[in-house]
């Protein structure tokens, strides 16, 4: 009871308490079907001090993460004059997806240290390494996945990406290119200030597959022997068909 | 044009995959060739996974070779009785290849050992038929005499059997070894072995030209069927969509090509696909010694 009354004590005493974030996406749930060519997610909300006043002097980071997934990346090097594939090494939980957008560069407003806890940036994803490597060759490995990622699309930092308005609503743009994998992404929005994450808050997008992309995939997954004949049947079928087509002609 | 392909989970310009399934068609109509090494590549740089770019190409050559097939029957152009002796063949050769497949993968080394047997065969092959068309469009009747009916060691195996179709006299054993080694080289290299099996059939077996390429197709139908159906068991990465999309233009295309086929010179036809061949092979070798553009590659664990 005592220390409880100190602690409220403190807290009136430092006359500062922990400004609250209300987040908010677009879309809870992007569809992928025919026609789609990725899709651009709009992610906003305000952040306010408990009292309802503009917060001041904060910054706004917005991750978004896909599903992860364990990999094993592979190395090429050059043996007697020909490339081929020397090292390599696992990873256990790499995200398919990978977005990092702040209102100022990160390196400006937190600690390196504090940037890889919260995973600010494509150089602190935590992407669990497993196997006996040492660190030069991890940081090597890592660097080559993330560069990798990049160039598909699926890895990306944007230190100007969000932008806060009056103090008080913040908003941040992603796309998601045509390639990401489906699943449950989560967008996790960390109010920084003064060095340290003063609040976070974590929202969910659902990336499925709906109508005849959903279908496809799921018969080829659960039904691999009908998916074959009938892709073997649609082959011989077309091909047959236009046979005759060009024979009439 | 887009179109998302829900297997290989991206989108796509319908247009270019069409565009990509008719040279594949034309390919396949003129020469008896699958069209599957030259697919398969392309649909990889276009940014479709690798696997899924095989498996689908596979079936999409199925498409190509049927209305080949049918093409070629019609005027006689198919040896049935070998085909079966090759797509026997054909289907052990693809397990055995499939094991050897999961091997490689394993030490990962299975995309060397691609590069390195595109280099290899597509090399030996276009050189031994650019050689033999520029002789023969230069009119040497010496070689034309001089050459072999088929290789002696075809000649001294038993139970020697008549393929009237293609005027020989040969034991099946000696196209059931072919089809075995097509099918291996089939399922390791993700493409329909028309490239392998036409100068087989031609320099080995020593087959009659005329029905050299039906049968050649006859035999990529089959074995590219049972690699449809084992891709669809074991790595499920058929995309139906994509398949689609290139049977749409290689259908059209290997009518068009098998039409070309009857009009144009053999020879001229034999330098041309040499060519190709030989530009693809030369292709591989600067992949296999200049520095790769991606020196990571991620695998699924």
């Amino acid at each position: 009871m005592r220390a409880l009354l100190v602690l409220l004590a403190a807290f009136a005493l430092m006359g500062q308490r922990d400004p609250v974030l209300v987040p908010e996406i677009s879309q809870h749930e992007v569809q992928v079907r025919q026609g789609f060519t990725g899709t651009e997610l709009l992610l906003y909300g305000a952040v306010l001090d408990p009292d309802g006043q503009a917060a001041r002097d904060y910054a706004i980071v917005v991750v978004l993460k896909g599903p992860s997934e364990p990999i094993r990346l592979r190395e090429k090097e050059r043996f007697a004059g020909v490339w081929i594939n020397a090292e390599s090494s696992d990873f256990r939980s790499v995200p398919s997806f990978f977005a990092v957008a702040a209102s100022e560069p990160v390196e400006n407003i937190v600690d390196e240290r504090t940037a890889a806890i919260f995973e600010f940036g494509t150089d602190y994803i935590q992407l669990s390494p497993t196997g006996a490597i040492d660190s030069d060759a991890l940081s090597r490995f890592a660097a080559g996945l993330v560069d990798l990622k990049e160039r598909q699309g699926l890895y990306k930092q944007d230190f100007q990406g969000v932008t806060i308005s009056e103090g008080v609503l913040y908003q941040a743009r992603i796309s998601l290119p045509s390639n990401v994998t489906t699943g449950m992404y989560t967008a996790e929005t960390f109010a920084v200030s003064r060095g340290r994450v003063v609040a976070s808050a974590t929202t969910e997008v659902d990336v499925r597959k709906v109508g005849f992309e959903r279908f496809v995939e799921s018969s080829s997954q659960e039904y691999g022997l009908a998916y074959g004949l009938v892709a073997v049947i649609l082959s011989v079928g077309m091909g047959w068909g236009a046979g005759r087509l060009f024979a009439r002609l | 044009m887009d179109v998302y392909l829900p297997i290989a989970n991206l989108s796509v310009n319908g247009l270019f995959i069409v565009t990509l399934g008719a040279l594949t068609g034309v390919l396949s109509g003129l020469f008896g060739v699958g069209g599957g090494f030259l697919t398969t590549p392309l649909l990889i740089f276009y940014g479709i996974p690798p696997t899924v770019a095989a498996a689908s190409a596979s079936t999409q050559v199925t498409g190509a070779s049927v209305s080949g097939v049918f093409a070629h029957g019609k005027r006689g152009g198919v040896d049935y009785r070998m085909g079966a002796v090759l797509v026997a063949g054909g289907i052990v050769g693809a397990g055995l290849g499939s094991l050897l497949f999961r091997f490689f993968r394993a030490i990962g080394q299975i995309d060397v050992v691609i590069n390195a047997l595109y280099v290899v065969l597509l090399g030996s092959i276009g050189i031994l038929m650019a050689k033999e068309g520029w002789q023969t469009l230069r009119g040497s009747k010496t070689t034309e005499a001089a050459r072999r009916r088929h290789h002696p060691m075809v000649a001294a195996l038993p139970f020697r059997y008549r393929f009237y179709r293609s005027g020989l006299y040969i034991s099946p054993l000696a196209p059931l070894l072919v089809g075995v080694v097509v099918g291996i080289l089939t399922m390791l290299m993700g493409v329909g072995g028309g490239f392998i099996l036409v100068p087989a059939m031609l320099y080995i077996l020593g087959m009659s030209a005329n029905v050299v390429v039906g049968t050649s197709l006859f035999n990529i139908l089959f074995v590219t069927i049972a690699t449809t159906m084992m891709h669809s068991l074991t790595t499920r990465a058929v995309d139906i969509v994509l398949v689609g999309l290139l049977l749409l233009g290689s259908v059209s295309g290997a009518q068009i090509g098998s039409q070309w086929a009857v009009k144009a010179k053999p020879e001229y036809l034999r330098l041309i696909l040499a060519a190709i061949v030989l530009v693809i092979a030369f292709r591989m070798v600067l992949g296999l010694f200049y520095q790769p553009d991606e020196i990571y590659t991620l695998a699924p664990l």
